[in-house]
């Protein structure tokens, strides 16, 4: 049963995508129009034939757009079409042909969904390329973006887990940096920027410290209330046992709060990842968010595109990791 | 005479009552437990056994009064008092044998793994556990498997005194039967000193030395202490037989019926409240029903 609900959801999924596709096909699908062919009256046709021009030509240069006195002008070159075409085609022999008529009607602006599989494809093979500064693979982009976001989130780990561990076990410093974590949680991360880039000048730094920001309050909150909340027996196991206070925290109290500080973790990966691509449009340089705007700017929608598509599945990856994580340290009561 | 074991002295529990006021829940409450005995403490909720019992544990102050252990004062937690709680409290991230090994490794902290494994595999195969069943999660086990662990655990430390807060609470009436069976297999095995809280008559009487009756809350005290004076090894469908069974029964059944209203919501006017020592023993003296022998010097009258 439950194998037939996988292929069965499996089998949804992939419905839902080509469905998907197909509309975003249409809806930038436009018919190749091609220029507007001419229409020959039978004595037109008759004096090109006369003068020795091959009817599978008349009606290929008129079936292109080209008037009659401009195919007067062709016969009048008495040369075969393979000719005129190795010597660059009838504009290169000075033959105009009416813009009205060869101008293709106009495509659409956004990417059909192949044009987006074509770059999306290029860039799976080729994903480490440097061409200059402002070209580079998709791979190297997102491993800046990867980085800065391990390095600022490392270092809130690095502050906000013991912290919370010790405000988690003290009633009183709870209850004293309550207000200031309520305060400073809901401060949009872009915010600190400004103060970032003030103080710290470098722009790699000041996104790194956006990171940190941003992933600090969720693990703060998160190992204070999951220490605090472990519960009073399990601590009073630990106290008959005689454990001492590090002992206690390392054998009691983490196992028995991981839960939470792990969902903790995975809600500040989740936030520093949605962060990183906002950071990185605002100061340039590398990163898959600069990528995005770069990209933009240079009305690359098909290139923009894969981008966006790749900094979702970096994030539901980072994601699946701490899923993993969170099951690896639950348990059951 | 010479001082118990256990000795519980003058101890005061207050705790304010919401009102401004403050709450005596007992006063100058004293007795005694010997080394090796068993004995439960019966009364109604709220009487303050559970106080007592953190008290004993060290888990909680009491507001005056002092409990010796080995003439040593008791104060905070220690493990040679183990304790079983009515809620099992295992660490539920833990197996069933690493819940053991957690209190042994704490206990005999130079011990090598496989000697700390050991003897927590030997504990929980006294209770019953043995094989696959060890490694189990306390969520994959019954109440009453979970219970034989907590139990396990607590003996495995060989603590000088074990306390048992309602163990069997939880339990269904037959899982209850059987765990006291092993209980009683493990004591006798352990020669440990045992303090248990029960709300049930019939499981003090099989399980107890010596039972302790509070009575009701607050201002409680340790009105009576009844001695069982049915022989061991004792077994629960025998000693229905006994003729002292049915009359302890029945004193235990007045007692809580009765009496620990009518003896309760007295102050100690300052007194050491020790509780009197009742001895029944048809089978001894067939013409004595009810032997009351003073323990200590200050003694109130029994009037019922």
């Amino acid at each position: 049963m439950i194998r037939n609900f996988d292929a069965r959801s499996a089998l949804l999924s992939v419905l839902i995508l080509i469905s998907g596709l197909a509309i975003w096909h249409f809806a930038t699908h436009v018919p190749e129009t091609g220029p507007v062919g001419v229409v020959l009256s039978a004595e037109q046709t008759d004096t090109l034939l006369g003068n020795n021009m091959a009817a599978e030509d008349i009606e290929f240069y008129a079936s292109q757009g080209v008037a009659f006195p401009q195919l007067e002008q062709i016969a009048a070159l008495n040369l075969s079409r393979e000719t005129i075409e190795m010597a660059g085609g009838i504009r290169a022999l000075g033959i105009s042909v009416p813009d009205a008529n060869s101008a293709p009607a106009p495509g659409s602006l956004f990417p059909s969904p192949a044009k987006i599989g074509v770059e999306l494809w290029a860039t799976i093979t080729d994903p480490f390329y440097v061409a200059g500064t402002n070209d580079m693979g998709f791979g190297i982009q997102i491993g800046y973006s990867l980085l800065r976001v391990i390095i600022g989130y490392t270092l809130a780990a690095a502050v906000a887990i013991p912290l919370g561990f010790l405000i988690g076990m003290s009633p009183l410093a709870y209850k004293a940096l309550d207000p200031y974590i309520q305060v400073l949680k809901p401060i949009s991360p872009l915010a600190w920027m400004p103060i970032a880039l003030f103080t710290i000048g470098d722009s790699e730094l000041s996104s790194i410290f956006v990171i940190f920001i941003c992933s600090l309050w969720p693990m703060l909150s998160n190992t204070a209330f999951g220490v605090a909340s472990v519960r009073s027996d399990w601590v009073n196991v630990a106290r008959t046992h005689e454990l001492g206070t590090l002992r206690t925290a390392l054998t009691v109290i983490l196992p028995a709060a991981a839960p939470t500080i792990v969902t903790g973790m995975r809600i500040s990966i989740g936030i520093a990842w949605l962060v990183i691509v906002a950071a990185e449009m605002l100061v340039g340089g590398t990163g898959i968010g600069y990528v995005v705007w770069n990209e933009w700017n240079g009305l690359r929608l098909d290139r923009m595109i894969v981008a966006i598509l790749l900094i979702g599945v970096m994030g539901m990856l980072l994601d699946a990791a701490f899923a993993r994580l969170q099951r690896a340290v639950s348990y059951v009561e | 005479m010479a001082k118990p074991f256990l000795s519980i002295e003058r101890l005061t529990q207050q705790f304010p009552d919401g009102a401004g006021g403050t709450l005596t829940v007992f006063e100058n409450a004293s007795f005694g437990v010997e080394k090796g005995e068993f004995v439960c403490i019966l009364g109604h909720s709220g009487c303050g056994k559970s106080t007592i019992m953190n008290i004993l544990a060290g888990l909680a102050e009491p507001t005056s009064g002092v409990v010796k252990m080995d003439g040593m004062h008791v104060s905070g937690p220690s493990l040679d008092r183990g304790v079983v709680f009515q809620n099992y409290s295992l660490l539920p991230w833990l197996s069933a044998l690493k819940n053991v090994t957690f209190g042994v490794s704490a206990r005999h902290k130079g011990w090598s793994k496989a000697k700390v494994e050991e003897h927590a595999r030997a504990y929980l195969a006294m209770v019953g556990l043995e094989g696959d069943v060890v490694h189990r999660k306390p969520s994959q086990l019954s109440g009453g498997m979970r219970q034989r662990v907590s139990i396990a655990r607590a003996f495995a430390n060989q603590p000088k005194l074990l306390l048992l807060d309602e163990p069997f609470g939880a339990l269904d009436a037959l899982t209850r039967g059987t765990i006291q069976d092993e209980l009683i297999k493990v004591w006798s095995q352990t020669e440990q000193t045992v303090f248990m809280i029960t709300h049930d008559i019939d499981e003090a009487i099989l399980l107890a030395d010596r039972i302790l009756l509070m009575t009701n809350g607050p201002l409680a005290r340790v009105a009576e202490s009844v001695d069982i004076t049915i022989p061991r090894p004792r077994n629960r469908t025998e000693i229905v037989e006994h003729p002292n069974y049915y009359a302890i029964r029945n004193h235990l059944v007045q007692f809580l019926g009765q009496r620990s209203k009518d003896l309760a919501g007295h102050g100690s006017d300052g007194q050491d409240q020790r509780p009197e020592t009742v001895h029944i023993d048809k089978a001894a003296h067939a013409e004595a029903d009810v032997d009351i022998e003073p323990e200590g010097a200050h003694l109130r009258a029994v009037n019922d």
